[in-house]
């Protein structure tokens, strides 16, 4: 087993996925010639030519409009977004036709749209959001938004195979700096299902993507203070697994969300009321979030860094808790 | 005043000045990468290769004309007047950039000098500046609206939406096609319908029923009279026109982000960098639009090469301010993260 990266992870499964099904075609922003903005891409139009790597325009609105055309017709594209920001080009497509094609005309739309995401690399207001829960608010969409490259690799592969439309999100922050020992055989991670990250008594933090990171760190500092935190890395926002969250609040009696949205309507307000609604008389505090603050990203280093859930914002939150 | 022959002296010396000021600008931008390390963050666009454009287009302006480019910024405020130092320092992400660090290089703005904004998402602003020119109109200002972006933006659906809406309602809109043949990291032969057929791109005016020209754009004074004759249809209530200028990105489309503490870096020109056509950019590089200009300026007697030089070493300098400035200007403190969220 190699030590791979989250880039090269998901590179694997597109490389695999390609291979194994002819009706998997990759199509985006600089995807073939140049590989990639983030070089996701790099080897794919050598290996399977200019007919399955398709470089178009910078026209968000027709890729995402065109590979669902494609869907209707028996392929299964996977769509680039240059950074995830951009998707708000093409929403109308994803929102009101990808979304809902399978419900109104019994169309399935078998495509997944991968989007560099996330903050910490001072890509300032366009080029640092973590806009998930837009799309998790609809009916149709699945989101996915992994924080490890065997993860990576597996989610993909199983987005690419699922019949419905996947938004898959890619933390730009974690692409070359997590790494992973990822086997050689093939694997599949599903959909819908959470990793605890870090079992632990005194309480649960619920988190995804690059705040699964933040939050085991935290979890660290915490256990030198006898602080005994469980860490559930989500993997998917939709579908939820509620059941994993559950569990868990049942076991610590104590519920933490952290998450890298923004705090107004995000995951954690659903999180939150799940349990609410699911677990209240397991609960011996009230349930707690860490989340990014409720503005757009700014793009100087100590205003993002004010602006990101940090380890020392989980720390507190979680001693509070623990104390509650 | 559309004719570049009844330019005078004195404003054909300005217009030399401004184009070495954006050279300059965009140099001190490229070269604050290597000289101090970590200071950049974020994406940093440039457009030195451009100065022929940005300068031959702004020349024709009236005083209260609205300036609206895309991503690719830097140039058009130094020529508005906004000093270079505040600019630098939004660059460097400080307390003393125009946006007090909120922005960056693509999102640079400064409404008091009718530059009222920009846009990190290709193609966007094509749309702000159709609003801004249907503003103008609806108001009688008599403003005229310089709308700027690239050859990529002219595959986007908001390029087709706005360019309709404003011919059908006549506005006040100069939209100068900045054609510098690389979308990104793309070559514009690659993805233009109208490239590939060997037509200018320009021709895409023709869907609107409005005026589509094409220009040498490292030719600065045919630049000045394409859109001075388009800033002209649309003062008289013409409406709008396409004016293509087409030069080449002497620099990479840009820097790639990083985490830090790793700094980041600017690459080299994507014709060498990813196409392996070294001939390509030096083929280009030879039409330099700055080189080109200050030869006719000399070689008509506008000019002395002494002046010349006079001008390049004042904007040097110039320049260096604007670098130490930025360098000295503070960090925003983390607590202005949280401010103007709502007006």
């Amino acid at each position: 087993m190699a030590q791979t990266t989250l880039l090269e992870a998901i590179r694997q499964a597109l490389f695999e996925e390609m291979e194994r099904d002819p009706a998997v075609v990759c199509i985006g922003e600089d995807i073939g010639v140049y590989g990639g903005a983030f070089k996701v891409t790099a080897g794919l139009l050598e290996r399977f030519g200019w007919e399955r790597v398709i470089d178009t325009p910078i026209s968000e609105t027709a890729i995402i409009g065109a590979a669902c055309g494609m869907s209707y017709l028996g392929l299964r594209p996977v769509c680039e977004l240059q950074f995830v920001d951009f998707i708000a080009c093409c929403f109308n497509q994803l929102t009101n036709f990808v979304a809902k094609s399978f419900y109104l005309w019994g169309a399935p739309v078998p495509m997944v749209v991968r989007a560099p995401s996330g903050g910490g690399v001072h890509g300032g207001p366009f080029h640092s959001q973590n806009p998930e829960m837009y799309f998790a608010h609809t009916p149709g969409l699945k989101v996915v938004y992994p924080s490890t490259p065997y993860d990576a690799k597996g989610l993909m592969k199983s987005a690419i195979r699922d019949n419905n439309p996947v938004l898959f999100f890619e933390h730009k922050a974690l692409y070359r700096r997590i790494k992973d020992e990822i086997p050689e055989s093939e694997y599949t991670v599903p959909l819908g299902k959470a990793a605890m990250r870090r079992e632990g008594r005194d309480l649960t933090i619920a988190t995804y993507a690059a705040m699964t990171h933040t939050s085991l760190e935290a979890a660290a500092e915490l256990a030198k203070e006898g602080i005994e935190v469980e860490v559930l890395d989500l993997r998917t926002i939709q579908p939820l697994d509620t059941d994993a969250i559950l569990d868990s609040v049942k076991k610590t009696n104590r519920l933490l969300i952290v998450h890298e949205d923004t705090r107004f309507g995000g995951v954690a307000g659903e999180i939150a009321a799940v349990v609410f609604e699911n677990a209240f008389d397991d609960l011996d505090a009230p349930v707690r979030r860490v989340t990014s603050l409720d503005t757009p990203v700014p793009y100087s280093p100590p205003l993002e860094e004010r602006f990101l859930p940090q380890v020392y914002d989980i720390v507190a939150a979680a001693r509070e808790l623990a104390r509650y | 005043m559309t004719k570049a022959e009844a330019l005078s002296s004195e404003r054909l010396i300005w217009m030399y000045a401004q184009m070495v000021r954006i050279r300059e600008f965009e140099e001190r931008v490229k070269r604050t990468f290597t000289e101090h390390p970590g200071v950049m963050r974020g994406h940093a666009h440039l457009g030195d290769g451009a100065e022929g454009a940005i300068v031959g287009a702004l020349a024709t302006r009236a005083e209260h004309d609205l300036v609206m480019p895309s991503y690719r910024c830097h140039g058009y405020p130094l020529v508005l007047g906004t000093p270079a130092r505040n600019l630098m320092a939004e660059i460097y992400g400080r307390k003393d950039g125009v946006c007090g660090g909120f922005g960056g290089s693509m999102h640079l703005a400064d409404p008091a000098r009718h530059f009222p904004c920009t846009s990190g998402i290709i193609a966007q602003s094509i749309a702000h500046a159709t609003g801004a020119g249907l503003t103008a109109q609806v108001k009688k200002t008599g403003q005229v609206v310089y709308c700027f972006f690239g050859d990529g933006a002219t595959k986007q659906g908001g390029f087709y939406e706005s360019l309709n809406l404003a011919a059908i309602w006549k506005l006040p809109v100069v939209y100068v096609l900045e054609n510098n043949q690389y979308q990104a990291y793309t070559h514009v032969s690659l993805e233009d319908a109208n490239e590939m057929a060997g037509d200018p791109l320009s021709q895409k005016a023709q869907a609107f029923s409005i005026p589509g020209e094409t220009v040498d754009g490292t030719h600065v004074l045919e630049v000045f009279e394409a859109v001075g004759q388009a800033a002209n249809r649309a003062r008289d209530g013409k409406g709008p026109s396409l004016v293509e200028a087409k030069f080449y990105r002497l620099s990479a489309h840009g820097n790639a982000i990083t985490v830090p503490p790793v700094p980041t870096q600017f690459p080299e020109h994507e014709a060498v960098e990813v196409y392996g056509n070294k001939a390509e950019y030096a083929e280009w590089k030879s039409k330099d639009p700055i080189v080109k200009f200050r030869a006719r300026l000399v070689g008509n007697g506008t000019l002395t090469d002494a002046a010349a030089k006079q001008i390049e070493d004042r904007v040097a300098t110039e320049m260096e301010e604007a670098v130490q400035f930025a360098l000295a200007s503070p960090l925003p403190a983390p607590e202005e993260a949280v401010k103007h969220v709502c007006a």
